[in-house]
């Protein structure tokens, strides 16, 4: 009788592992980025790309009922094909696009503006990528979707597509 | 008289330099305890110390600002977790998640200590 007892012990423990290995083994193991929805988005103070002028990110904002925040770079590939994107939505609707350079030369960003257009209505400077890092952003290109308070009511991680352009203008309207 | 007086200004001087120096090493040494804690999360299994892709450089120098700004090593891990979610630590809390995952050591423990118990007094 003891010795069943034992047995079925070990026999419940090796199920109990097996089970939970299974189960393990079956979901994704990759990291998939915390939603940032509704979060305040961290106030920060930058200099324009252009006129040096210092701004706030309040000052952004203005009198705006929806910000979009770009993190962009001239050395970042994915997003050249992101700005003719931008460029679209800017052409398209008059959303307050405000650009935050990130870890470039402003010559280089500048030439970049030059060649692919300007969809920004301010640039602001990243040099040592900081204040995307406050910003919770991994890298370029990144996109904040804000309202009036800097609230995040939506955040896109890599260049922007069509699709969530569409998206954009659903939920700007 | 004014030799004595420069005499006390060197050494003030002297000791106020070293003692910066001193402050700014002891944030280096804390700035590499908190990277080391710090998952580098756009890289394969390295911390933000050991990396130097753009994310951890960034990383490290914020993590510099805010030592610098007077913040306490547990504020800046919760600042971190906050912006980027608790699996940017490398140590995870405690929450009903992996309670088995904390509490199955202990319970294998007291398990172990009991057959053992009666092994040795009871048999």
């Amino acid at each position: 009788m003891k010795k069943n007892i034992f047995y079925l012990i070990i026999l419940l423990f090796f199920t109990f592992i097996f089970t939970v290995f299974y189960i393990g083994l079956d979901k994704p193991n990759f990291y998939k980025p915390k939603e940032v929805k509704n979060k305040i988005l961290e106030e920060f103070t930058s200099t324009d790309l252009f006129s040096n002028k210092e701004y706030n990110s309040y000052d952004i904002i203005e009198n705006n009922k929806f910000t979009l925040i770009n993190i962009w770079s001239s050395w970042c590939v994915p997003c050249r094909s992101e700005h003719l994107v931008l460029m679209d939505l800017s052409e398209k609707t008059n959303l307050n696009i405000v650009g935050l350079n990130y870890k470039d030369k402003k010559n280089n960003a500048i030439k970049f503006l030059n060649e692919l257009g300007n969809p920004f209505s301010i640039i602001l400077t990243d040099p040592d990528g900081i204040i995307s890092i406050s910003l919770g952003a991994y890298g370029v290109p990144e996109t904040f979707l804000l309202n009036n308070k800097l609230k995040v009511i939506k955040k896109y991680i890599g260049p922007l597509t069509n699709e969530n352009i569409l998206e954009i203008i659903k939920i700007i309207k | 008289m004014i030799k004595l007086i420069k005499f006390i200004l060197l050494i003030l001087f002297l000791i106020l330099s070293f003692q910066k120096l001193l402050v700014a090493n002891n944030n280096s040494l804390l700035v590499d305890k908190i990277s080391k804690n710090v998952r580098c999360l756009i890289c394969q299994g390295q911390s933000v110390y050991d990396s130097q892709s753009d994310f951890a450089l960034s990383m490290k120098m914020l993590i510099k600002n805010k030592l610098e700004e007077g913040k306490s090593e547990k504020q800046i891990y919760d600042y971190l977790k906050n912006q980027y979610g608790e699996w940017i630590v490398y140590e995870p809390g405690f929450n009903k998640k992996n309670l088995v995952l904390w509490i199955f050591p202990l319970i294998l423990f007291i398990f172990g200590g009991l057959l053992i118990y009666r092994k040795v007094f009871i048999n």
